[in-house]
């Protein structure tokens, strides 16, 4: 099954695919949207909820996990607070055009935040089959996360797959 | 074809924008459709202080101080920054849902609702959402095919979805909403202190002059002042009272929209749960928070030159004719979104907005995802906060 390496704890050697084999050689199975949480008021937050798509291709934990320091770099983003009220009454004094040469707080934080999914990515996410997308791509609407099936497994079906990724992991790949 | 011309021509994503915007500098400059009456604020504003620099000012200068023009001059750079960010900036448009998601929420919705006979009207789609112990709803919008965030709601007149949506503005000829209230904010306070200044020292001029020569020499040596004094007449009534208005506005934390709809007024409705209670945060926050940036990417490129290599699917972006992976919902806007487009470039498959897949495996993305989404049954529960 040459298609996705299961390596124990998904570490980066020879068969793990890079990103961009995962997509020609795999193809997508179905999406699965993580949504918006928003009982914390307007702030960008995204649900913990774990989809059921998801059971028998990655462990809870890390999924959760992922969500949670998401949604803490984006509280970071919109913090209130002295340095974001500093920052906005500068530009104010300067008529905004300070902007022109420098990037805003929330800006540096996205960077930070796209760097992180695709850290993630990379690390843990395609050797599942599985493609995390950026939510500022979806407008911060949804965490869109991508399932993908082996397309080049010959004889051994997609389900193969599955039951592969079991193999890896240190941690328990629980609920199956 | 088209095709191989392709290879040569950038595509921006702002071209393929739906919604009734205008994009003007390369995807730089985003305005509503009707800009009549933003010209005409424009002249009335360049009017008025031209008028101003060059009769009273050059007066008023040498007899009483030259901070006068200074002071005037730093009020109306000020007033003309600030306009031109709010008019040409996104106010916070929400992008319309990519077919993937609109279908993955359409079978949540069916999941909760259950499937509607023919012939009768759906269930209204609402999501209920509890935020610092308010009930607050959530309405799904059918042109843009999301829930709608709280606070968001859609403007028909630039038919998008805009998060904090606050009201239309057509003397800016844009929206306002939560990326450029604040400019909008400090447009019209510092509009109204620039027309009380304005006021005020042509009444000084004409007071001062006519001391010398008399009343209706002043008048017929600077005619000016009339018409200066009478734009800046009404334009204090409007302009201050709405400042007045966007004044508590802000002090409570609230939008024109809600305060029309009357969101959070009446004993039995819900009270405003994002205010702070407090004044001076609420205008912290309001004025000097976070500026989340654009989520649009107006100046991405859409990956069209690709397309030369993929043969296999020049063939299919014709004959597969829904609109396909941009976000344009299709059925009835479509006609209108697609006047925007080039006609004669068929929306290839791969102008999708960014998901960083090749192009290769686009086409079968949507082979794939059309029947094979696992109901998710789940998240029937989810719908009920």
């Amino acid at each position: 099954m040459q298609g996705l390496v299961l390596g124990a704890s998904g570490d980066t050697f020879g068969h793990v695919h890079s990103l961009q084999e995962l997509r020609r050689s795999a193809s997508l199975a179905t999406k699965v949207f993580v949504q918006r949480d928003y009982s914390e008021g307007t702030t960008c937050q995204f649900q913990t909820k774990f989809p059921a798509e998801l059971e028998s291709r990655i462990e809870r934990q890390l999924f959760e996990e992922t969500v949670k320091t998401l949604n803490s770099f984006y509280a970071e983003a919109e913090k209130i607070g002295g340095s974001s009220y500093l920052e906005g009454c500068l530009a104010c004094a300067t008529a905004y055009f300070i902007f022109l040469c420098m990037e805003t707080h929330y800006e540096k934080v996205l960077k930070k935040i796209s760097k992180y999914i695709q850290e993630q990515n990379e690390k843990i996410y395609a050797p599942r089959g599985l493609l995390l997308t950026d939510p500022l791509e979806r407008g911060m609407r949804v965490g869109e996360i991508s399932i993908y099936e082996d397309r080049c497994s010959s004889g051994s079906s997609s389900s193969g797959s599955s039951s592969s990724s079991s193999g890896g992991g240190g941690g328990g790949v629980g609920g199956r | 074809m088209s095709v191989m011309v392709a290879r040569k021509k950038v595509v921006r994503k702002w071209e393929k924008l739906p919604g009734r915007n205008t994009f003007c500098c390369d995807g730089r400059i985003m305005m509503a459709r009707q800009k009549g009456i933003f010209y005409l604020t424009l002249f009335l504003i360049l009017g008025t202080c031209a008028l101003f620099f060059a009769f009273e000012c050059r007066y008023l200068a040498v007899q009483l101080s030259p901070a006068i023009p200074v002071f005037a001059a730093v009020l109306f750079l000020f007033a003309m920054a600030t306009l031109l960010r709010t008019s040409f900036s996104d106010p916070g448009v929400i992008p319309r849902a990519l077919p993937d998601e609109a279908a993955f929420i359409e079978m949540e919705i069916e999941a909760t609702n259950g499937t509607v006979p023919q012939g009768q009207r759906p269930p209204p789609r609402i999501k209920n959402f509890q935020i610092n112990n308010q009930i607050v709803k959530l309405k799904y919008c059918y042109t843009c095919k999301i829930f709608r965030p709280p606070r968001a709601s859609h403007c028909s007149i630039c038919d998008n979805c805009v998060e904090r949506f606050d009201h239309h503005c057509p003397w800016v000829g844009n929206c306002v909403g939560k990326r450029n209230y604040r400019y909008f904010y400090l447009f019209i306070l510092s509009l109204s202190l620039l027309t009380i200044y304005i006021f005020t020292f042509n009444i000084v001029y004409v007071a001062l002059k006519s001391l010398k020569i008399g009343f209706l020499n002043t008048l017929k040596e600077t005619p000016g002042t009339v018409l200066e004094v009478l734009i800046c007449f009404f334009t204090l009534w409007s302009v201050v009272g709405l400042t007045g208005f966007h004044t508590f506005l802000v002090a409570l934390n609230q939008t024109t929209n809600e305060d029309i709809k009357g969101s959070w007024t009446g004993k039995n409705r819900v009270q405003n749960p994002y205010s702070h209670g407090n004044i001076v945060k609420n205008c912290c926050e309001v004025l000097c928070g976070p500026l989340p940036p654009s989520v649009l990417d107006r100046r991405g490129i859409l990956q069209q030159e690709e397309s030369t290599a993929q043969e296999e699917s020049c063939p299919r972006g014709p004959s597969s004719q829904e609109p396909p992976v941009v976000q344009g919902p299709p059925g009835g806007q479509a006609e209108e979104s697609s006047t925007q487009r080039k006609d004669g470039s068929v929306p290839h498959p791969s102008a999708v907005p960014a998901p960083p897949l090749s192009d290769a495996d686009v086409p079968e993305e949507k082979q794939l995802t059309s029947g094979e989404l696992p109901v998710p049954s789940q998240d029937a529960g989810q719908a009920e906060h």
